[in-house]
């Protein structure tokens, strides 16, 4: 895949292999994001086979609250939206738009760990914690594991900003701008089935 | 990643979609993530059919996030990720249907 010549790469990346490799290594990150869904896929199929193992206890419709929930799947919704428009200002070659919307994009973020990180909080206080119940413990590890993900995506984007802010665009934070915005994004899709399989079909 | 085609020829919104591509794409996932919050919330179907109803508008949104947002279409060939996403969808589905499935039998 990686050919050995492609005068096109020569004014963007410098020289020409040190693109090709930057390509390369976009092609790496797709995959292990191929693998994380299979992660994800072991997490789903745990919680849904668990879901009704609520030990006497409460189930999906007595706990979970929607409203929250569905700001939280807005707030993720655009901030997906923000990394592309990070990607469109990289394009552009507009390193102020570039950072202005990774910022955004990363405030989203901690809006939705935030409310995620309330809501665990209150489900705890009620009793309700990950040592309840096999429903419980399915729960918590799942959409766990999804604010997680999106915690350690916000630390890598910080990152990144004080790399652009330190060495400006360059073929190296090219490339880091767009698998981290194809993370952003893989999140989202992730989040899209965490709200339909756990919370809208849990209290359907 | 042989994408002559698309890189060199200075068509950036070619490359990494485009504004307009970003915007369709957002208001698609929000039209797909209001209907099924509304069916599920007015209860608009039957059990099966919201059921059908959820899984339909997740895969679409899923879609949605890989054509418009992650630039699947844009890929020249040969599809090396296209290709590694069949895959890593076929093991997904093998393990979520497979547990259900065989779980079923095992419970009761």
């Amino acid at each position: 895949m990686a050919h050995a010549h492609h005068p096109s790469f020569a004014h963007e990346g410098g020289h020409e292999g040190h693109h090709d490799l930057e390509e390369l290594r976009k092609f790496g990150f797709w995959i292990f994001l191929i693998t994380d869904c299979i992660l994800f896929a072991t997490l789903f199929a745990t919680y849904l086979v668990l879901r009704e193992h609520t030990a006497g206890g409460p189930g999906a419709k007595e706990i979970f609250e929607m409203p929250g929930v569905i700001v939280e799947t807005f707030i993720l919704l655009t901030s997906s939206f923000t990394s592309g428009l990070a990607v469109l200002a990289l394009n552009a070659g507009s390193r102020k738009g570039l950072l202005g919307w990774l910022i955004v994009t990363i405030l989203l973020g901690a809006c939705f760990i935030a409310m995620e990180v309330t809501e665990f909080l209150k489900l705890v206080s009620e009793g309700h914690t990950i040592h309840s119940s096999a429903f419980l413990s399915g729960f918590f590890t799942l959409v766990g594991t999804h604010g997680l993900h999106v915690s350690l995506g916000i630390c890598w984007i910080t990152a990144l900003i004080i790399q652009l802010t330190r060495h400006g665009i360059t073929p190296v934070t090219q490339r880091k701008v767009h698998i981290t915005s194809l993370y952003w994004h893989f999140l989202d899709a992730v989040w899209i089935f965490v709200f339909t399989f756990v919370y809208l079909m849990g209290v359907r | 990643m042989a994408q002559h085609n698309a890189i060199g020829h200075g068509d950036h919104a070619e490359r990494h979609g485009s504004l307009r591509e970003y915007v369709i794409g957002f208001a698609l996932s929000i039209i797909l993530t209001i209907f099924p919050i509304l069916a599920v919330m007015n209860h608009w179907f039957g059990n099966t059919a919201t059921f059908l109803v959820l899984l339909i508008t997740a895969a679409l949104q899923f879609a949605v996030q890989l054509l418009f947002f992650m630039h699947l279409r844009e890929e020249e060939r040969p599809r090396y990720k296209l290709m590694t996403l069949i895959l890593g969808l076929l093991i997904v589905a093998v393990v979520v249907y497979g547990s259900i499935w065989i779980m079923e039998h095992n419970m009761y």
